[in-house]
């Protein structure tokens, strides 16, 4: 059976009278590399919450249907056993630094001390995740004194440190550098090889297609489509309903309306197609 | 107005050296975007301009004022400041007493703050939201709202902090609307950005940090054609520009018009 497997789950937030997620039906396998699009508003971020169990423990609401995440229904289990099969990277990095630890270092060990690793482990793993991640140099620092893109990738480690089976990650690179962003992903995509589900919010739709194994596109709380990054990341649906696409679909597509790009030709999602691709139109 | 920078350098409590000899002027009118790696010290040059952090060591002058003289107060007179995260800057409970606050405080007659607060509301499309909390909107449109706030306030430079950070397709082409207005208005804005697509397709005049320092500083065809040099802070190039590099175009392109001319010359020669 799938890892997480989300079954006609539809949510309210309290106080609201439509659903944030309507009639959602999602199954994501062990190790795969699922990314989630769409645009604000879509219920991406709902849908992190969903799977980590944050909703509806924390948010509270009504949730109807069923989540269940590494054996766990969600629903009946308590929010900590959740958090131990999954991690959530927040949106806002700023949420989620805990603001009771002076260091990076510390910062990045408080889950894990908090569910009772033994000291020596705790350091050896916080070593190996500063390093995955790139902070090193900041272990010393108040997690307050970084700039943004710094503190999300603190965010980020003092997630990867507790070793989740599932990973979700909403707009993990947001405040990143391009290059660091592109590191993020290349980085993720290693964990996910390794055996770790994950679960991307993500608007950068060129390393999406690079590196994710499956796109699922939301809109208005539904899943409009899903399927391979070249299909979806493609589809007129998709652009036509205000999701952004790459530059490279972008100006293939404009190319097509200008009769310098055949109409049955596939469009291009990746740097490398659209050089294949323009290329091949050279005389 | 014009902003002039000189030999600026500024080290945080604590020994951080954050900025390293800057020196640069912003002509009255342009429109810049700052771009570099995280921590190359972007937000920390911006700060000095309206005040919210002193240099350690030179100046920064904003149009006949030296912003050591000056108190944060006096200086949002002359500097808008957008922040980074918008819940760093609202505090109202409507987003229509969230932007008349700004030109209110600045003392501007209420005729003025009127059409300032109309203008503002209609540029960022927010309204139909004027009677809204500004936290019961999402975090896309709690942006919006910290940008008409700032905007509202009518000075003649504006800066934004990453405006684009989390926002999907049609609020970065709202992002894009708000700028070209105030380049309509001729007003002075500088931008950091992350997003490298929208630096392009937006900005005339791009500087990039790295470590503190100024690494590049030209008009935009010129920077983004300089993948090497970018790559030191951790920036790529427009993924155009890389595609009309890649296929040999000969001239850097900026945005899509631009990448499709050049395609187009290129097949009929």
């Amino acid at each position: 059976m799938a890892l997480v497997n989300l079954h006609d789950v539809t949510y309210k937030y309290p106080l609201t009278d439509t659903p944030a997620l309507k009639n959602i039906n999602l199954q994501v396998e062990t190790g795969e590399f699922v990314a989630v699009i769409g645009p604000n508003g879509a219920g991406k971020s709902t849908l992190c919450y969903t799977i980590a169990g944050f909703i509806p423990h924390f948010f509270k609401g009504e949730l109807e249907g069923t989540v269940q995440v590494a054996g766990l229904d969600t629903q009946h289990a308590t929010l900590s056993q959740c958090v131990v099969e999954t991690g959530l990277a927040f949106q806002n990095p700023f949420n989620q630094i805990s603001g009771a630890k002076f260091t990076v270092f510390e910062e990045i060990a408080f889950g894990l001390e908090n569910t009772g690793v033994p000291r020596q482990a705790m350091i050896e793993r916080v070593g190996q995740v500063m390093d995955l991640t790139g902070i090193s140099e900041l272990a010393e620092r108040s997690p307050y004194s970084l700039s943004g893109g710094q503190q999300q990738r603190v965010a980020l480690a003092s997630i990867l440190v507790m070793e989740p089976k599932v990973l979700v990650l909403d707009e993990p690179t947001s405040q990143l550098d391009p290059i660091g962003a592109r590191e993020v992903f290349q980085v993720v995509k290693e964990m996910s090889a390794r055996g770790m589900t994950v679960i991307l919010v993500e608007h950068k739709v060129e390393w999406i297609a690079q590196f994710a194994d499956r796109v699922v596109a939301m809109q208005d709380g539904m899943i409009i489509m899903e399927g391979s990054p070249a299909d979806v990341l493609t589809s007129s649906l998709l652009a036509d309903s205000g999701f952004g696409l790459s530059r490279y679909t972008q100006a293939a597509r404009d190319a097509v309306s200008r009769g310098l790009w055949p109409e049955q030709m596939r469009l291009p999602v990746t740097l490398q197609e659209a050089v294949d691709g323009f290329s091949g139109l050279l005389p | 107005m014009r902003i002039e920078i000189q030999d600026l350098h500024f080290t945080y409590p604590g020994g951080v050296e954050a900025l390293r000899g800057i020196s640069l002027s912003i002509a009255s009118g342009e429109q810049v975007a700052l771009i570099g790696q995280n921590g190359s010290g972007k937000t920390t040059l911006v700060r000095h301009l309206n005040g919210l952090l002193r240099p350690t060591h030179g100046q920064v002058r904003i149009g006949d004022w030296d912003t050591a003289d000056q108190t944060v107060a006096r200086l949002a007179a002359r500097v808008g400041y957008v922040f980074q995260n918008p819940d760093e800057q609202l505090f109202c409970k409507t987003v229509q007493d969230e932007i008349v606050f700004g030109p209110k405080n600045l003392g501007y007659a209420a005729d003025r703050i009127e059409t300032l607060v109309e203008d503002a509301l209609a540029l960022t499309e927010l309204a139909d939201e004027k009677d809204t909390n500004p936290y019961d909107l999402s975090p896309t449109w709690r942006k919006m709202v910290a940008i008409a706030s700032v905007v509202a306030m009518d000075t003649p430079l504006v800066i934004f902090d990453e405006p684009t950070t989390g926002q999907d397709a049609a609020s970065v082409q709202r992002i894009a609307g708000v700028v070209a207005s105030l380049r309509a208005h001729g007003k002075t804005v500088l931008t950091i950005t992350h997003d490298i697509d929208f630096c392009a397709e937006n900005f005339e005049r791009v500087i990039a940090l790295s470590q503190g320092k100024v690494l590049l500083d030209g008009p935009v065809h010129e920077v983004i054609d300089q993948p090497e040099t970018l790559a030191i802070t951790y920036v790529d190039p427009p993924q155009l520009t890389r595609l009309g590099k890649s296929l040999g175009l000969g001239v850097p392109v900026r945005s899509k018009a631009e990448f499709l001319a050049a395609f187009r010359d290129l097949v009929g020669r």
